[in-house]
């Protein structure tokens, strides 16, 4: 018998980012004991590092903001193919959300009348993101650990212990999910420090995982972004939706080598900042698309009014959503317009005080002046795209965030859906805090639905610990030996060149190739050492997560033939409304360790008469058929 | 521009370890962090090190480079000459896991045993108003991001591991400070920060100061104003003769 240390709660939710967080408060608050695991240590996730902040409808800043401009605003960024009823829970839910976290001790920067300050950022009508300087994500990570530690505070004085109800399982990997009779029975892992194997017996797991980045050459994610959560979905017979949308952010440093891809947060562009080419232009009123014609200022004097003056002038185009600037700066690179180091200028000395500056962007000042030698108050920073989000994710209903597989649940960067082919700055954030709440109670509901629960087989535990140290062996077959290190590196040059921002239907042919081959050599992979803290064996378990992700992203964006948000085919290059309504669904094809992957097409459910009156008809007529808008009342009278 | 760089790197674990040399090649603009992951991909792939965003954002990889707490990713090899040797070595004050992995629970068990932050009763979420002058005291303690390299240069803890039961360190000193001074905290924090967190036990040398990444003022903004309050409370006759009549309960 595998030897392995058992844990027996209600809810385990996996993932300690701001959704992991936010799902373990609301299942604790309706009663139930929950675990939670973590591959850093608490209170690193990756959230930590969000930057520009949190959008939320609160009006603070400009009182004309509310949920329907928000949904309206998602929806345009996403290009009409987001999940309406969630980016519909999502506008209405997010104030209250970001309110709650002023309870549990969060310190927002504020109004002069003493309310939470809202910042501009792109593709936002109005001032919407609540920030802290540019550490939002810190903010929002520490306030909900410091709250889990309250919860567990409350239980000591309970249950004489601190850990009675709830309790972290931090620098933990959970590895596969197990089943019985088609529910999730459990959750299987090993701890990072000691190699020994974990048991988690729970009829509810709450999948926070976060993306994939790095899955790509250049990115602005940290090492945890191996698409575990996503991975553990689809091997345990979920469908993963819309994983074509990669979102590039446009701008990332680009230079010294060894930071190419760090992110330089929006904010810099909503206090002020410009894009500019070699050639001191700035570019981006060259670029406004035909769907957003009309909305953004077309003179640089006209823009830089608006910063004081939104009702009288239209938003800068360097506001777009990113997509829009991604492809933009590209453009402009490929065109021979770059900076030294291949990028674009991005340039905040010259429009603020430098006493201002270093108030506002606090960190991108400390980031450029410690590891670029560049001081963002007297010179233009040099950025451009690095992969940043992933829009895609486990498909979800989206009151419950319940997956297809009873007993899966999902919210933050892994589930998908809310935000359509592009994902607007700040709304990851708040989708973080609403759909964590919602995971959270939707696990707690179905945990108290439930009369018996499901049990973890002996074999399964067994077989998933075969799986776990298969690196330690090598090969069986006779394979040559692989460096788990160099394969990753293959894989993520792969997918930056070969699947990037600007994709046609050979590069992605050649991408599948390479992943083919990936896939043969990662039975080869083997690793030094024991199991105690071993990176080489924690990179080489991850990489069967990243290349089944990758190959998620590929086949998919093959079979999309247009271009939308955060897809962009070469060969392809309109919006189709064929295509808008119709989402990929990718599903594992059979029960290997990295099993094959299947991609459907599949239509979503006609959003409700009310949020399309929400949108004038002109405007929907670039994005939906004729027989869609039937039933507009701008048709109807 | 590239050379080769000279590291020597603790190796080992809980029982037992050594200094161990390598010649790793450094590239323009590195940081000591990049010099070990290329160790890892090339010669030690079982070099044990934490880390995570590499952005000077998460504190995950805190150890100590030529003897001084530092964050591995915001260390640029520049600093260094190119014949310099870098020596790498874990927080000396937690136990070691493995290689430059510590174990840092001690930080976590001593976040738990400060009260929580407390709201006035009946004060709604959305009704909080705060001004931003009030909330800037709070905000800067709130930037830590727990790298522990305050607490691992604490002398109070580094040379003393009795100490660590009954002091809560530079971090958590610095957090009861940021709740007694939130504006809409209503606990009262000052008796514990003497009594339980252990705020007697420094003596402003501000070395913690000196080591934090994030640049916080922990001694001069947090520590000093706290032992201010402590001292005026404690000395405060009326204050003195108050607490006597009328013992808080519970404390
Ligand atoms: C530099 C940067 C700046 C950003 N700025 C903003 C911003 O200003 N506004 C905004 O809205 N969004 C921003 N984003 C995006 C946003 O931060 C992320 O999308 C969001 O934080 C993801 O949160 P999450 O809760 O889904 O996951 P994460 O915070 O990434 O947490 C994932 C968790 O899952 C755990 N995990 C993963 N796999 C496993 C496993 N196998 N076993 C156990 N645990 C596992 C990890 O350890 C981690 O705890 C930014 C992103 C980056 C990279």
């Amino acid at each position: 018998m595998t030897e392995v240390e058992r844990h027996n709660y209600d809810v385990v939710v996996i993932g300690a980012g701001g959704a992991g967080l936010r799902a373990v408060i609301e299942a604790r608050q309706r009663g139930l004991s929950v675990a939670v695991v973590c591959k850093s240590l608490f209170g690193k996730a990756h959230t930590v590092m969000a930057e520009g902040g949190c959008a939320a409808s609160m009006g603070n800043a400009n009182s004309h903001d509310n949920w329907q401009v928000h949904f309206r605003d998602t929806m345009r960024g996403g290009k009409f193919l987001n999940n309406w009823r969630m980016a519909e829970l999502h506008a209405k839910e997010a104030p209250d959300r970001v309110w709650e976290l002023e309870s549990y001790g969060a310190l927002f920067d504020r109004t002069d009348d003493g309310r939470i300050s809202q910042r501009n950022f792109g593709g936002h009508t109005y001032p919407r993101l609540a920030h802290v300087g540019d550490r939002t994500g810190l903010e929002l990570i520490r306030t909900m650990q410091q709250k889990i530690v309250s919860l567990q505070q409350e239980d000591y004085q309970h249950y004489g212990d601190y850990e009675a109800k709830l309790r972290v399982f931090a620098e933990c990997t959970v590895t596969e999910l197990l089943k019985e009779d088609g529910r999730i029975a459990g959750a299987f892992g090993y701890w990072r420090e000691s190699g020994r194997f974990v048991l988690f017996e729970t009829p509810a797991v709450v999948l926070a995982t976060g993306g994939i980045g790095k899955s790509f050459k250049v990115t602005s994610n940290s090492w945890e972004y191996t698409g575990d959560g996503h991975a553990l979905a689809l091997r345990a017979g979920a469908g993963l939706i819309n994983m074509e949308f990669v979102q590039f952010h446009p701008t990332g440093m680009v230079w010294p080598p060894s930071v190419k891809g760090i992110l330089v947060t929006e904010g810099v562009r909503g206090d002020g900042g410009v894009l500019k080419n070699a050639e001191g232009e700035r570019f981006m009123f060259r670029y406004i698309p035909d769907v957003f014609k009309g909305q953004y200022a077309d003179s640089e004097e006209e823009a830089d009014r608006w910063y004081s003056d939104q009702e009288g002038n239209r938003r800068t185009p360097d506001l777009l959503p990113r997509d829009e600037v991604a492809r933009a700066i590209n453009t402009e690179v490929k065109e021979g317009r770059a900076s030294p180091h291949g990028g674009m200028f991005l340039d905040i000395a010259s429009r603020l005080p430098t006493e201002e500056i270093r108030k506002r962007l606090p960190s991108m000042y400390h980031q450029f002046r410690e590891l670029a030698d560049v001081d963002i108050t007297a010179e233009s920073m040099e950025v451009g795209p690095t992969c940043h989000y992933v829009m895609g994710g486990i498909e979800v209903d989206p009151d419950t965030a319940a997956a297809t597989v009873p007993g899966i649940f999902a919210a933050g960067e892994c589930s998908g859906g809310m935000h359509g082919s592009n994902r607007l700055g700040g709304n990851s954030l708040s989708d973080l805090l609403v759909f964590g709440r919602r995971a959270g109670l939707g696990a707690a509901e179905y945990v108290e639905s439930l009369g018996a629960r499901p049990s973890v087989s002996d074999a399964d535990i067994t077989a998933a610990a075969k799986q776990a140290l298969a690196p330690f062996d090598g090969p069986d077959d006779g394979a040559i030996e692989e460096n788990p290190y160099t394969l990753h590196t293959e894989l993520q040059q792969t997918m930056n060149q070969l699947v990037g921002i600007i994709r046609t239907s050979d590069e992605i042919t050649k991408a599948l190739d390479k992943l083919a081959e990936i896939r043969s050599r990662i039975r080869g992979v083997t690793v030094e050492g024991h199991r105690q803290y071993n990176p080489g064996w924690h990179l080489a378990v991850d990489l069967r997560n990243m290349l089944l992700v990758s190959e998620c992203v590929a086949r998919a964006a093959l079979r999309r033939t247009e271009s939308r948000g955060g897809h962009t085919r070469d060969d392809y290059p309109q919006l189709d409304a064929q295509w808008r309504n119709r989402l990929l669904v990718c599903a594992a094809t059979d029960e290997q360790p990295v099993p094959g992957v299947g991609v459907e097409a599949k239509e979503q459910l006609p959003i409700r008469g009310d949020l399309l009156e929400l949108f004038e008809l002109s405007e929907l007529e670039k994005y939906y058929t004729e027989d869609e808008l039937a039933a507009h009342p701008e048709r109807t009278a | 521009m590239a050379y080769s760089a000279k590291l020597r790197v603790w190796r080992g674990d809980a029982t037992s370890g050594e200094l161990q040399d390598f010649e790793v090649e450094a590239e323009e603009g590195e940081v000591v962090l990049d010099l070990i992951h290329r160790l890892q991909a090339t010669q030690t792939p079982d070099l044990a090190v934490r880390w995570n965003c590499k952005a000077g954002k998460c504190g995950s990889c805190s150890a100590e480079v030529n003897g001084r707490p530092r964050l591995l990713c915001m260390t640029r090899m520049s600093i260094f000459g190119e014949d310099e040797v870098i020596t790498v070595t874990p927080m000396r004050a937690f136990p070691v896991i493995r290689d430059l992995v510590p174990d840092v629970s001690y930080n976590y068990e001593k976040a738990r045993e400060i009260p929580s932050f407390t709201p006035p009763e009946g004060l709604e979420p959305g009704e909080y108003r705060m001004q931003q002058v009030d909330v800037e005291r709070s905000q800067e303690f709130r930037k830590c991001i727990e790298c522990f390299l305050c607490q691992d240069t604490c002398h109070v803890i580094r040379d003393h591991e009795e100490n660590k039961e009954s002091f809560a360190g530079p971090r958590f000193l610095m957090r009861v400070a940021e709740l007694e001074m939130h504006p809409l905290d209503v606990a009262d924090r000052v008796g514990d920060a003497q009594d339980v967190h252990g705020l007697g036990y420094c003596n402003i040398t501000k070395c913690c100061t000196e080591v934090c990444p994030e640049g916080i003022r922990i001694t001069d903004n947090a520590l000093i104003p706290m032992k201010e309050r402590v001292a005026d409370r404690r000395y405060d006759p009326i204050v003195w003769l108050g607490n006597k009549i009328f013992k808080r309960n519970g404390a």
